[in-house]
C-alpha cells in the first residue's frame, strides 16, 4: 500500500509547521521558569494544598492587591522533592504546605528567608518555626472519625492507643503514607519516646487494620459504614459533606475529639515559607500578610473548615473552637526528626 | 505470494556513495541514522544520568542500607510477578480477542474490533478508582493484576490483529495441506507468524506493568513504583526513592534481556510484496456464543464499570467542574501538550526505527534496547530527572511546554520505535536500493522512498504516545507550565479533595479525546475493513 509521495510531503510539511508552531506557543510562556523581579507584581507561589480548596483565597488576593499570583500545583511531598532538586534557582517565591514536615524539610536545606516578626508575632509559638523560616497559617486536628450507627459514643476510645486492642481488630481505617500521620507517630516519639511508637505501628498492624490511600477515601467509607472508624484530620468530614450537598452534621460518619491530652488530638497546621531570593520583595511579603489577615482567616474557616491560627477568629462550625480542644503538649518544631519516624513506619510492614 | 528479499546487487554499491571504508561501514553501518539514533537515546537517558548522579551521593552506605533489605527483595519479586501474571493475561486477552475478530466468522466483529481497543484510553487510575468504588474492600495483588490486564491488553491486542490481518495466508493453507488440522496449524504456524507481535506487545505490557503508579496505589498492590512513590511521601525522602528506582531499571534490564534472548534471529514474516489475501474466516458454529459471550464479559468488565461509575458519581455528588471556559481550556492543553510530546518523540523515533530495520545488528539492537530502560520509570522519577536537566542544563526551557514534551518522549520512545520499526521493516528494502542505485541521494531517498513507506507506522506511533500522554499524570503535574491545567491534572484536584461528581466531566473527555486516535489506531490495523472478499 505505497502512499503518494505528494501526501507524505504534506505530512512532512505539516509536521514542521507544528514544530514552528510549538515554538512560538512555547514563546508566550518563556518567562514561566524566569524568577522575576522583586516588587514586580507577581509572584511564583508552589501550593501543595488542593486548588479547590484554596484558588478563591488566591484569586481574592489579586483583586485586592493587583498581584498577579503564579500558582503551581501538586502535592505537598512532591513539591518539597521539586523545591529541594530545584534549590536556589527556584523560580517559586513562597511555598504554600500542606503540612509542617514539608516546611521543615525545605527549612532545613536553609531554602527559607526569615519571616517578619510583625507576621509570627500573629501565630501562637507552637504553630511557627522557632528560627521564623515558615509559620502556620491554618490548624487541623487528628481525630478519630467513627461512623454513629456502628460505634456508640460510649464505646468510643478514651485514648489512641485503645485502637490496638482486639476489639477495634478489622475496624480502624488508616493511611499511613499520609503526611499528618507521620507527623502523629512523631509526636507520640516525641511525647511518649520511640519504644511506644514502635509498640503502637505493631499493635495497629497487627489488628489488621483498613489502609486507605488517603483521608478522603477513609471518610467516606466511614460514613459509609463499611469502616467502623478510622484515623483522619477532622476537615476531611467538611468536605465529603460539601460533595454530598450537606453539612457535615448531616453525615453518618462524626468526630471523636480525644481527651485528656492524647498524642491522638494533635494539631498540626498548614503553612508557608518564603524562598531566600524573594526574602525582600514586597509582593510575597504581601501575599504571606493576606494569608495571616482576618478575612483569609475566616475563609480557612469557612470554606475548608480548618482552624484559624491568628486569634480572634471563631472556628469552623459544628467542631469545639481550638482552645476548648484538649491538645498534646507538642511543639510542631519537634516534629522535625522525620527520618526516625519513617523508619519505624516502614519498619512495622504498615507501607510496601 | 512471498517474495524473497532481492538483497543482491544495489545493497553493494550503496557504500561507496557515503564515502566510508567498508571494515568501519560494517561497524557502524549508515553513519547518518546511526549518529541521530544515538542522539535520541541520549535522550531518553537523561533519567539514568540523572539518578546515576543522585545515587552515587547519597554514598555506599546509605545505598547499601536501602538496597540489602528482605523488603526489596519482597518488592522485586511481587513486581515481576504482578508483570509476569498480567503479560500472560494479556497475551491470552489480546492473542484471542485478535483471533476472533480477524480470523473467524464472529458477528459484529468489527465492532468488537473497536470494544477491544477502547482500553487504550482509559487510564488505570480511572478504571482502578472505579473499581474500588464497585467493589467493596478491593486490594491487593490480584485485583491490581485484573485492572491493569483489562487496560493494557491492547497493547497486545492491536499489534496482533494487524499482524493476523497481514500475514500470508499460503504458509497456513501449506500446513493444512500437509495434513495438519485447524489447531495444529493455528499453533504451529499461525502463533509463529505473530510471534514477533505478540512479543512486542507483551514487552509494553510488562513494563507498563513495572511503571503504573495508578492502579497499584489505588489498589494498594505493594510494588517498587508504590514504594518509590511512598518514599517521595515518607518524609520527603529522594535518595530512598531514587535508590528504588535503580533496582527497577535493573529489573527492565532482565526483561530486555529475556526479550532479545528469545527473538529468533532473522525471524521475519512479513509480506514482502505480491496481491494481499485475506486469510479464510473460520466457520465458530455453535461456538460462536461462548466467544461472543468471552468479548461482551471483556468489555463490560473494561468499559463498562469505568462508565457506570462515573455516572454514578457524576448523579450522587454536588460538585461541578468549573465554567465551560476551564474544562475547554483543559482539554485543550491536553490536547497540545499530548501532540508537542507525539511529533517530539516522533522526531527521536523515526531515525531509531529506521535504523532497526534496515540496519539490525549488534549496534542497533543495542541502541534499541536502551531507548526501554526509562521506559519503566515511574512518572515522577522522570519528572525530577527533567527538573534536573531543566534547571542544571537547559534553563530556558524550565517549565515549559517543551520540557514536559521532552518528559514524554522519554518516557514514550519505545512506543513509537517499535510502530516505526515494524512498518518499515514491511517495506522492502529493495526499493529504497533500487532508488540509490538510480542515482538518487540519502536524503531524496529518504523523503521520496522510506518516509511514504513508514508512514503507516509513523502515524500509528504519534496515535498511541498521544494517547498515553492524554493520560500521563504524575511526569505532568512535575513538569507542567506553572498554571498550565490539563485534562489529567483536573482530574486529580478534584478527586484529591473528594469533588468526583465534578471530576467525571474531565475524566469523560480525557477517555473520548483518547478514543480518537484508538479508533483512528483500530482503523489503521485495517479491522474496519468491509469483507475483503
Amino acid at each position: 500500500m505505497p502512499v503518494p509521495a505528494r501526501r507524505s510531503l504534506a505530512a512532512v510539511a505539516a509536521a514542521g509547521l507544528l514544530s514552528f508552531g510549538l515554538v512560538a506557543c512555547g514563546s508566550g510562556e518563556d518567562d514561566a521558569g524566569d524568577p522575576g523581579k522583586a516588587g514586580d507584581k507577581i509572584i511564583t507561589v508552589y501550593s501543595g494544598r488542593n486548588e479547590n480548596l484554596v484558588k478563591p483565597l488566591l484569586d481574592k488576593f489579586s483583586q485586592q492587591t493587583g498581584i498577579t499570583v503564579k500558582t503551581r500545583y501538586a502535592t505537598t511531598a512532591q513539591l518539597a522533592a521539586q523545591l529541594l532538586e530545584e534549590g536556589d534557582k527556584s523560580p517559586a517565591d513562597a511555598f504554600f504546605a500542606q503540612d509542617a514536615g514539608a516546611l521543615g524539610a525545605v527549612a532545613k536545606r536553609d531554602m527559607f528567608a526569615p519571616l517578619p516578626a510583625a507576621d509570627l508575632e500573629k501565630v501562637p509559638q507552637a504553630y511557627r518555626a522557632r528560627n521564623g523560616q515558615w509559620v502556620g497559617v491554618s490548624a487541623r486536628a487528628r481525630v478519630l472519625t467513627y461512623n454513629a450507627d456502628a460505634v456508640p459514643t460510649a464505646e468510643l476510645p478514651k485514648s489512641v492507643f485503645e485502637l490496638t486492642d482486639p476489639k477495634w481488630k478489622g475496624k480502624v481505617g488508616v493511611a499511613p503514607t499520609n503526611a499528618s500521620f507521620q507527623a502523629f507517630v512523631t509526636a507520640i516519639r516525641v511525647q511518649h519516646g520511640d519504644q511506644k511508637a514502635k509498640d503502637f505501628l505493631a499493635g495497629l498492624k497487627a489488628n489488621e487494620p483498613q489502609i486507605r490511600d488517603n483521608n478522603v477515601k477513609i471518610v467516606e467509607d466511614v460514613d459509609k459504614g463499611t469502616i467502623p472508624v478510622g484515623l483522619v484530620n477532622h476537615y476531611y468530614l467538611g468536605e465529603i459533606a460539601k460533595e454530598k450537598g450537606t453539612t457535615p452534621d448531616g453525615l453518618k460518619a462524626k468526630l471523636h475529639f480525644f481527651p485528656g491530652g492524647d498524642t491522638g488530638a494533635l494539631v498540626n497546621v498548614a503553612g508557608v515559607g518564603v524562598l531566600k531570593r524573594s526574602a525582600e520583595d514586597p509582593d510575597t511579603r504581601a501575599f504571606v500578610d493576606f494569608l495571616l489577615n482576618p478575612e483569609s482567616q475566616k475563609h480557612f474557616a469557612e470554606q475548608t473548615f480548618e482552624y484559624p491560627v491568628v486569634a480572634g477568629i471563631a472556628a469552623p462550625a459544628g467542631v469545639p473552637p481550638l482552645t476548648d480542644l484538649d491538645t498534646p503538649d507538642i511543639d510542631l518544631n519537634d516534629l522535625d526528626t522525620l527520618d526516625a519516624t519513617i523508619t519505624l513506619i516502614k519498619d512495622s510492614g504498615l507501607v510496601p | 505470494m512471498t517474495v524473497t528479499t532481492p538483497d543482491a546487487g544495489p545493497a553493494r554499491n550503496g557504500p561507496a556513495r557515503f564515502g566510508v571504508p567498508g571494515r568501519l561501514r560494517r561497524l557502524a553501518p549508515r553513519p547518518a541514522l546511526l549518529v541521530a539514533s544515538t542522539a535520541a537515546v541520549a535522550v531518553a537517558l537523561v533519567p539514568l544520568v540523572y539518578l546515576a548522579v543522585r545515587t552515587a551521593e547519597a554514598g555506599a552506605e546509605r545505598i547499601g542500607a536501602e538496597l540489602w533489605t528482605e523488603r526489596v527483595g519482597l518488592l522485586a519479586a511481587r513486581s515481576l510477578g504482578l508483570a509476569a501474571v498480567v503479560t500472560a493475561a494479556c497475551v491470552v486477552l489480546g492473542v484471542g480477542t485478535a483471533w476472533l475478530v480477524t480470523r473467524t466468522d464472529l458477528p459484529g466483529r468489527r465492532f468488537f474490533a473497536v470494544l477491544a481497543a477502547l482500553p487504550l484510553a482509559v487510564p488505570t487510575y480511572i478504571a482502578a478508582f472505579a473499581w474500588v468504588s464497585t467493589v467493596d474492600r478491593l486490594e491487593g495483588f490480584w485485583p491490581a493484576a485484573l485492572v491493569l490486564t483489562l487496560c493494557s491488553y491492547p497493547y497486545v491486542f492491536l499489534p496482533v490483529a494487524a499482524a493476523l490481518r497481514g500475514a500470508d495466508p499460503a504458509q497456513e493453507e501449506v500446513s493444512r495441506s500437509l495434513g495438519r488440522g485447524d489447531w495444529r496449524t493455528f499453533t504451529d504456524v499461525t502463533l509463529r507468524q505473530i510471534r514477533p507481535a505478540t512479543a512486542a506487545g507483551a514487552l509494553l505490557v510488562a513494563l507498563y506493568v513495572l511503571a503504573d503508579f495508578g492502579a497499584v496505589s489505588i489498589l494498594r498492590a505493594d510494588t517498587f513504583t508504590r514504594a518509590i512513590f511512598v518514599a517521595f511521601d515518607l518524609g520527603f525522602d529522594r535518595t530512598g526513592a531514587l535508590v528504588l528506582s535503580c533496582v527497577l531499571v535493573a529489573l527492565t534490564v532482565l526483561l530486555l534481556a529475556g526479550e532479545t534472548a528469545t527473538r529468533r534471529r532473522g525471524a521475519r514474516y512479513a509480506r514482502l510484496g505480491g496481491a494481499r489475501r485475506p486469510a479464510n474466516r473460520l466457520r465458530l458454529g455453535a461456538a460462536r456464543w461462548p466467544a461472543l459471550a468471552a468479548l461482551v464479559a471483556v468489555a463490560v468488565l473494561a468499559l463498562g464499570v469505568p462508565a457506570v461509575s462515573l455516572a454514578r458519581r457524576l448523579v450522587s455528588g454536588v460538585s461541578r467542574p468549573g465554567a465551560l471556559t476551564e474544562v475547554a481550556t483543559a482539554a485543550g492543553n491536553s490536547l497540545w501538550l499530548s501532540l508537542a510530546g507525539a511529533a517530539l518523540t516522533m522526531l527521536l523515533a523515526l531515525p531509531l526505527g529506521l535504523l532497526t530495520a534496515r540496519a539490525p545488528g549488534p549496534v542497533a539492537t543495542v541502541l534499541d534496547r536502551l531507548a526501554y530502560l526509562a521506559h519503566a520509570l515511574p512518572g515522577v522519577v522522570i519528572g525530577l530527572s527533567l527538573i534536573f536537566f531543566g534547571i542544571t542544563v537547559a534553563r530556558p526551557l524550565y517549565q515549559t511546554s517543551w520540557l514536559l514534551a521532552l518528559a514524554y518522549a522519554t518516557l514514550f520512545l519505545p512506543l513509537a520505535v517499535g510502530s516505526v520499526a515494524g512498518a518499515a521493516a514491511q517495506a522492502p528494502p529493495g526499493l529504497e536500493e533500487v532508488a540509490r542505485s538510480l542515482g538518487r541521494g540519502p536524503l531524496a531517498v529518504l523523503r521520496t522512498v522510506t518516509l511514504p513507506l513508514t508512514l503507516p507506522g509513523i502515524g500509528a506511533g504519534a496515535a498511541l504516545v498521544f494517547l498515553t500522554g492524554m493520560k500521563e499524570l504524575p511526569a505532568t503535574l512535575l513538569l507542567r507550565p506553572t498554571g498550565t491545567d490539563t485534562l489529567a491534572t483536573e482530574l486529580w484536584t478534584a478527586t484529591s479533595v473528594g469533588a468526583y461528581a465534578a471530576a467525571a466531566p474531565y475524566a469523560a473527555l480525557l477517555v473520548a479525546i483518547s478514543a480518537l486516535p484508538t479508533w483512528w489506531l483500530v482503523a489503521r490495523g485495517g479491522l474496519l475493513d468491509k469483507e475483503d472478499r
